[in-house]
């Protein structure tokens, strides 16, 4: 697959603040790309220095092949969805969807014609005459995709498009955007702060934090085999507990857990001394006697799962997540129990 | 929704019945500082005038003769069209609209600027804008006249800097006018302009230019007609007592400058007055006054409806 982006050791400073350190990834072509991180992660940073809004102090990007920092933003071949939508007011819908073919010089006839047809595509073909301010919410937001989308751009970049939705909306969305880009083939570039709309979404992710990129990979990836502590615990829900490791070969590390069972798992690190284990709630199981020992604090009842708070001989906090079924014996807070790690639960993160 | 309506407040009306005692002090400000003297002013200008200044009781339609008709230097010929009150009207228009221009464009870069600066600066800049108003726009005006005299600092600093020659007589020319009444109204240009550029979502900026407008495309295409409202409220703030405007074209200006201003100011003026013509001289700016601001109102209601 033909390389769509290709971002290499991009640095932006403001001032004496930076919001990138040297980022570097490879956004192919027909991806759904996504930038998962908490707010000042530096991921609206680099779609803005993708979009052209901002000019990166070191490194280069490059939009297929070419390095793009010489262009302004209204010569890039990529289109942005605003977070706000940015819809032109004092237009209308349809004007403002074929805002972007009238800059190209396409004839008052066709553009119409296309901005239509966009306009079917995201359910709006009613609207066409409205102004922005006669929309509901998710309107505009499909009124932005669309005037996006019209000029047919190579790229699309959207910058966290969903978060001024409902829950509901947000849900729907998720599962259309994710239509629409495999029906228009369009790389797209997708920035949230939300990682279940991340891993629900896309094709790849890159999780950043503090301007950098801590992992890159595929949603089944950065869950299970999360890099190091700060996906580990921004991708859902973590046991982080803190290890000694004796050895490390061949990417297996041999490590000591609290209470002094051995345990060999996947390793992310290759030094030995105190490290993090990362173990999902849902790889744990109750038996009598397992890997960990720990005393039941609470357990909650979340409808499909209970959730059992847990804390180990040493004061460390736990989760286990529990299947709820007829079946499951669910043990009385103030309990002793012991915990089995599944095959392949844990694994030793790097710091 | 509850299924039966609720019962009327019992044992009164609370404030309800205070409605018309309370519009009172409104009512009356309306009606004692801008109905009654605009109905004087109309009434006026229908009565015969006095020789030493005030009117006579006898209703007439003299001032508006005078005013419209030319009908020979002893009153006695066939009426024509008397074009030297009209083409006093049409200078002060024209006059006023390039004031008007003249503020707009500087007005917006400069509202723009302050607009763009960090929150704390723009303050400070709309400050130092305010503080020459604090000073009686009569000293501004004098003052204006002292720097651009023949003698005055501006053309002695353009001779000393070898730029000239011989002074340049600015004094009692349409420049002059013209820059006194810019001077005068700019920041009734920039402030509006300013509220309006505050307001702009610079989002909308990048959205164009994401959708490859150029830098003026969108200047025309976007900012403009989104920032427009201000520009519109500048633009009549300027031009409105820029028309009606007698400080700048007396004290600047000379014969070939007069203005509607000073036409009314001068009917007022000890035994040379007319104070019907004057009133009628005002109660025919004010009704090209409203004409202008029913046609801005329009043009906003057309805006709003797209």
């Amino acid at each position: 697959m033909s390389t769509a982006i290709d971002i290499s050791s991009v640095v932006k400073r403001y001032g004496t603040a930076t919001a990138l350190h040297g980022v570097s990834m490879e956004i192919r072509d027909n991806e759904f790309f996504t930038l998962l991180g908490p707010s000042g992660c530096g991921k609206t940073t680099l779609l803005r220095c993708i979009a052209g809004f901002e000019d990166v102090t070191g490194g280069e990007i490059r939009l297929f092949g070419r390095n793009i920092a010489a262009l302004e933003p209204n010569q890039r071949p990529v289109n942005t969805v605003f977070q706000q939508y940015a819809l032109f007011p004092h237009m209308s819908v349809i004007d403002n969807v074929a805002f972007g073919l009238k800059m190209k010089g396409v004839a008052l006839a066709e553009r119409r014609a296309v901005a239509g047809r966009m306009l079917e595509m995201v359910h709006l073909s009613d609207f066409a005459d409205r102004m922005p301010a006669q929309l509901s919410g998710g309107q505009q937001q499909r009124v932005a995709l669309a005037r996006a989308l019209a000029p047919a751009p190579k790229v699309l970049l959207l910058d966290e498009p969903l978060s001024a939705l409902d829950l509901k909306l947000r849900q729907a969305m998720r599962v259309e955007l994710k239509t629409l880009q495999e029906q228009t083939g369009i790389t797209f570039v997708f920035v949230t702060h939300d990682q279940e709309e991340a891993l629900t979404m896309s094709d790849r992710i890159a999780v950043m934090s503090q301007g950098r990129v801590q992992q890159i990979g595929t949603a089944r990836d950065i869950y299970e085999s999360p890099h190091n502590r700060f996906v580990a615990d921004f991708i859902g829900e973590t046991n982080l507990i803190e290890v000694d490791v004796t050895a490390v070969s061949g990417g297996m590390a041999d490590v000591v857990l609290p209470g002094g069972h051995r345990l060999r798992c996947p390793a992310e690190t290759t030094a030995t001394g105190r490290h993090h284990l990362s173990i999902r709630p849902e790889r744990l199981s109750l038996t009598g006697t397992g890997e960990l020992t720990g005393t039941v604090e609470r357990v909650v009842y979340l409808g499909t799962d209970l959730q059992l708070l847990a804390r180990l001989a040493d004061g460390t906090p736990f989760t286990v997540r529990l299947q709820n079924s007829a079946r499951t014996q669910v043990p009385e807070a103030g309990a002793t129990v012991g915990l089995h790690l599944e095959e392949g639960a844990a694994r030793l993160l790097a710091d | 929704m509850a299924g039966a309506p609720l019962p009327p407040p019992a044992g009164g009306t609370g404030w309800k019945g205070l409605t018309i005692p309370l519009l009172i002090p409104a009512w009356a400000v309306v009606g004692i500082f801008m109905l009654l003297p605009v109905l004087l002013m109309v009434v006026y200008s229908f009565l015969t005038k006095e020789f030493r200044g005030g009117v006579v009781w006898d209703f007439t339609l003299a001032a508006y003769d005078q005013f419209f008709l030319n009908r020979g230097l002893f009153g006695d010929e066939p009426p024509v069209i008397e074009w030297t009150y009209i083409s006093i009207f049409w200078r002060s228009i024209w006059q006023a609209a390039l004031a008007t221009l003249a503020c707009l464009l500087v007005g917006f870069p400069t509202a723009w600027f302050i607009a763009t600066r960090p929150a704390a600066q723009r303050t400070v800049w709309l400050f130092l804008i305010t503080i020459p108003y604090w000073v009686n726009l009569l000293i501004r005006t004098v003052s204006l006249k002292f720097l651009i005299r023949e003698n005055g600092p501006l053309n002695d600093s353009l001779m000393s800097l070898g730029l000239i020659t011989d002074p340049l007589p600015l004094v009692n020319t349409n420049l002059a006018v013209q820059l006194g009444l810019f001077y005068s109204y700019l920041p009734f240009m920039v402030l509006p302009v300013y509220a309006a550029v505050e307001r702009y979502n610079f989002a909308l900026s990048e959205a164009a230019a994401d959708l490859y407008a150029g830098r003026w495309t969108i200047l025309r295409e976007i900012v403009l007609p989104v920032v427009r409202p201000g520009i519109v409220a500048g633009c009549i703030l300027v031009f409105v007592p820029s028309l009606g405007a007698f400080l700048a074209p007396d004290l600047l200006g000379g014969a070939k400058t007069y203005m509607i201003g000073s036409l009314i100011d001068e009917q007022f003026r000890g035994s040379q007055g007319n104070w019907p013509f004057g009133a009628a001289v005002s109660v025919v700016l004010m009704t090209m006054v409203l004409l202008v601001l029913l046609w801005q109102a329009r043009a906003a209601a057309r805006g709003a409806r797209g």
